[in-house]
């Protein structure tokens, strides 16, 4: 099938600002969006420059506005798309070039929730601290999380102040405050309290639809919400 | 200020779903209730400023244009409320509540209330431009 690909194109050493342009390239209906655009950077114009890697939706590097929404370019299939594709950055976060974006304002915050497991207490037989399948289970649905930032940059809360924490960080919240070996709930409930905490959500659901994990974020920031004020 | 502005056009042009659109709505309805609430603070205070300021003001509410501005306030008071309510249900019962599916079904209870109660509204605010005027218990048969 023949499509157009209109890409958001941003060099920053020769383009004051974002602009359009349009590829005509012909694709399979199978194929990822991925694939076409690697088909315009390998045989149309070398100088689009955008990321990925695994390219099957593990990595979470190809994150873009795909005709309007936030996806993964590598878990959408061009026969989906139509006949004319859009393709944008993320946004929220500043353009580096084309579709590549800086992480780090993101990354950053995602540091700042320590996303790892904090006990100073020693496992009781030495060696590891035993969990069971129900207490395992209650936060299945946060470890799942591929830092993609789909879900952050699709928030209006985002957009409107880039100090929000954002939903894939209150993720990593719900992650280890529901996680039996974890000690450090107090320290992060007062992280999510904060005046760029998890009040700023509006319960829009867009971090729900973007999430190519399927991750049902709302509910997780709801139940951080929960927590805060049953302490 | 321009944040403001690129943050409320990256709002427009995204293409959300039910929940994206629920939160436009609900933020164009409290401007509109916020806008109105100055309009009718500005009113009252004409009333002890000169008469004929303020009856100038009511001529300007009823005519054609005040009563499109009214009737676009009204869906956004009933939306801002009803969907407040779901807002409420999704905050407090977050475990029923905050799924996909749940969270269409409300949006679409949301519209539905909204228009039964904006409809007949509507209609009653408009009348007056076709030199009709009616009343809810026109509307209801009485």
């Amino acid at each position: 099938m023949r499509v157009t690909l209109k890409l958001k194109r941003f060099n920053p050493e020769v383009d004051e600002k974002q602009h359009w342009e349009e590829y005509q390239i012909d694709v399979e209906p199978n194929d990822q969006l991925l694939d076409a655009l690697n088909k315009v950077k390998w045989f149309h114009d070398g100088t689009l420059t955008y990321r990925r890697s695994c390219a099957h939706g593990v990595c979470g590097s190809d994150a873009m506005v795909i005709n309007g929404r936030n996806r993964l370019a590598c878990k959408v299939l061009m026969k989906d798309l139509g006949n004319k594709v859009t393709v944008e950055p993320i946004r929220g976060l500043p353009v580096v070039k084309d579709m590549v974006v800086d992480m780090e304002p993101f990354f950053a915050k995602f540091r700042a929730m320590k996303p790892f497991l904090i006990n100073n207490t020693p496992a009781p037989d030495g060696r590891e601290r035993h969990q069971t399948v129900e207490d395992r289970e209650r936060f299945d649905d946060t470890t799942k999380c591929i830092l993609c930032a789909c879900c952050t940059t699709s928030c209006p809360s985002f957009w409107a102040n880039g100090e929000y924490i954002g939903p894939a960080s209150i993720v990593q919240i719900h992650r280890f405050i529901f996680d039996t070996r974890d000690e450090a709930t107090k320290e992060r409930l007062e992280i999510a309290n904060d005046a760029m905490g998890v009040w700023r959500c509006r319960t829009v659901f867009n971090c729900v639809e973007a999430c190519p994990r399927e991750i049902n974020i709302t509910k997780a920031i709801g139940e951080v919400k929960k927590a805060i004020l049953e302490g | 200020m321009a944040s403001i502005v690129a943050s409320i056009w990256q709002g427009i042009t995204y293409r959300g779903k039910d929940g994206h659109y629920a939160w436009l709505l609900h933020r164009l309805g409290g401007l509109g209730i916020v806008l109105f609430l100055f309009l009718h603070i500005l009113d009252i205070f004409l009333v002890g400023v000169s008469k004929e300021l303020f009856e100038t003001f009511l001529f300007i509410y009823h005519s054609a244009p005040a009563k499109v501005f009214v009737m676009g306030l009204l869906f956004g008071v009933f939306f801002h409320a009803f969907n407040g309510v779901r807002i409420i249900l999704v905050d407090f019962w977050p475990e029923k509540f905050s799924n996909l599916k749940m969270q269409r079904l409300l949006f679409r209870l949301v519209v539905l209330v909204t228009l039964l109660f904006f409809i007949p509204t509507a209609i009653i605010t408009v009348a007056p431009i076709f030199g009709t005027h009616l009343s809810l218990s026109h509307l209801l048969g009485g």
